[in-house]
């Protein structure tokens, strides 16, 4: 048996992919007479039918606005509103269920927190910590919070390969520190952060930690009490749900200090037009109807992930990033960038001589979803000397037959621009 | 969607690999730059012009090869031009990669119509445009010209 077959043979064992692969109807799809090769779920992953059909269910049999009327419909969305919820919180293993509060997504609850604690809590001269390897929606919002209190920004910088210097990290700190928001996995590079030991460092000096976490629950068992973070993110739509739908967890003790976000219905104990009266956390911060159909199809999403079982899914995925960082480790005129040791599910490359943009579109003909440019994340961009790159990211559903096809459509732009 | 690697014609590689009239002009009297955001295609572009004529232009950046070739093609051509006929000949390339303006018909874009496929690529029309918008903003003074 060949190194590859043998390898694909034990790849098999730890995730049956063709199986999984049926339950997810755009995997047919041909792009350009090629069947799709879809590595473009760093961006956004495909949905499972058991996933959508949640959506279908909820729609036909469920809905109505929730937590509102005493009618059947309103109950049972509620219900399952709150259900979904509480998959939320086993899912990140979170002590209660009021410390889940659904949001758009990772940049809402981002802003959420920046809003909420950051201009409840910072003042001039307060210094907040992020990561070079940050997402914009992990920059803006805070540069947006600290150019009003008059804060500044700290950033933690990274080696060659793409992973955060804890020893610079530590020396960040001071009297002066009130926050340190860091992504748990770059969307860019792949890296997984050491957050639990940087979390602990933070609280070291009493200060909280908001965890970026959208591009780690897709890949990692995320456990909110093992890593202690104060505040976790991320957004449905990277896993397996619907868009416009995410998650913060934050620790009840933080939430209850942090003013709304948003104002309006939902959120309210009481209201006369001299005083209004907050709802306890989570609603505090849900104003206004929430989007229901996609929490409780999110929940289906964390259902489905779940019987898969993650720990699988992340052993499933390394070995398939070993193998795509094999084989273009062997290209000639291949540079990856972003060579952590820990890394998941992403593989960032430039290809000598060609612009990532024409990469992309020739691959995009051999069906290849790829992505290329700068991902949102030009710290990153600039740390590395590059102007974009070409991203290849995996999920579960993709398949060491998808590597070789990506490796030969890499191989053949290659050829054309020789 | 068409097949992009009709785009990718010789002429187009040729230009990419050995771009014209590389590097900025010491005595330049019109510049400007240019950004895509999207796929990052940065370009800067500096002209002299001789009362009304392009007498010199030169053009550096980092782009993909539809820009990088569309901006080699864009100086080769507009040099020893007037500035209305380069002009003109800025308004019937966004005319063509817009799918406003046949080829076939008479325009005076000579063997710039290798970029005629672009219409049919959404996402690359920004990429051909980009050298082209700059060249406008150069002549305007305006300094700097963005696809979005
Ligand atoms: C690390 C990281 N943070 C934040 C975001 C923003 O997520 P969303 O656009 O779903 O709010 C993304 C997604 O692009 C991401 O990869």
């Amino acid at each position: 048996m060949s190194a590859r077959s043998q390898r694909a043979t034990s790849l098999e064992a730890v995730l049956d992919t063709a199986r999984l692969r049926r339950d997810f109807p755009i995997l047919d799809l041909k792009v350009n007479g090629k069947p799709l090769i879809f590595m473009d779920n760093a961006a956004s992953s495909q949905m499972p039918r058991q996933v959508m059909e949640r959506w279908v269910k909820y729609r036909s049999e469920q809905h109505a606005n929730i937590h509102r009327a005493v009618h059947y419909l309103s109950e049972t969305a509620t219900a399952e509103y709150e259900a979904a919820r509480r998959k939320v919180q086993v899912f990140l293993n979170a002590p209660e269920d009021r410390e889940i509060v659904f949001t758009s997504g990772t940049t809402d609850g981002i802003n959420l927190v920046a809003h909420g604690y950051g201009r409840r809590f910072f003042g001039p001269g307060d210094e907040i910590i992020l990561t070079t390897l940050e997402h914009h929606s992990n920059i803006v919002p805070w540069q947006m919070v600290a150019a009003e209190k008059g804060a500044t920004l700290r950033v933690v910088p990274v080696n060659d390969r793409g992973e955060l210097l804890v020893d610079e990290y530590r020396k960040l700190f001071n009297a002066h520190t009130k926050f340190v928001a860091m992504t748990h996995v770059s969307n860019a590079l792949g890296t997984i952060a050491p957050v639990k030991e940087m979390i602990a460092i933070a609280h070291e000096h009493g200060v909280p930690v908001l965890v970026d976490g959208a591009q780690a629950v897709p890949h990692l068992k995320v456990d909110v009490r093992e890593l202690d973070c104060d505040f976790y993110v991320f957004s449905g739509h990277k896993l397996c749900g619907p868009t416009g739908i995410g998650a913060l967890y934050g620790k009840a003790a933080l939430l209850e200090k942090m003013q709304p976000f948003k104002g309006g219905g939902d959120m309210i104990l009481s209201v006369t037009f001299e005083k209004t009266t907050y709802a306890p956390i989570p609603a505090k911060f849900e104003a206004g109807t929430p989007p229901i159909g996609e929490a409780i199809t999110l929940g289906a999403a964390i259902d489905y992930l779940s019987a898969i079982g993650l720990e699988r899914i992340a052993a499933y995925e390394t070995d398939l990033l070993d193998y795509a960082t094999d084989q273009l480790h062997r290209m000639p005129g291949v540079r990856l960038i972003g060579t952590a040791e820990k890394k998941a599910a992403v593989l960032s490359f430039a290809l000598d001589g060609v612009h990532p943009h024409d990469v992309g579109s020739l691959l995009n003909d051999d069906g290849v979803a790829i992505r290329t440019g700068h991902h949102c994340a030009q710290p990153v961009m600039q740390r590395f000397k590059v102007p974009a790159t070409s991203r290849a990211s995996f999920a579960f559903y993709n398949t060491m037959a998808e590597v070789d096809a990506l490796v030969a459509s890499l191989g053949r732009v290659q050829k054309l621009f020789a | 969607m068409t097949d992009s690697r009709q785009l990718y014609q010789e002429m187009i590689l040729e230009h990419n690999k050995k771009p014209r009239n590389w590097g900025l002009l010491a005595d330049a009297t019109h510049k400007a730059e240019g950004v895509n955001p999207l796929c990052g295609d940065h370009i800067h572009l500096s002209l002299r012009l001789a009362g009304d004529t392009v007498e010199a232009v030169g053009f550096e950046g980092e782009a993909c090869a539809i820009c990088k070739a569309s901006a080699s093609m864009m100086t080769a051509i507009v040099k020893g031009k007037t500035r209305a006929d380069a002009e003109q000949m800025v308004q019937e390339f966004r005319d063509m990669t817009t799918g406003k303006l046949d080829p076939a018909g008479p325009h005076h874009l000579g063997r710039l119509t290798v970029f005629a496929g672009v219409r049919d690529l959404p996402t690359r029309v920004k990429c051909a445009i980009l050298p082209w918008h700059t060249l406008h903003a150069a002549f305007a003074g305006t300094d700097t010209a963005s696809t979005e």
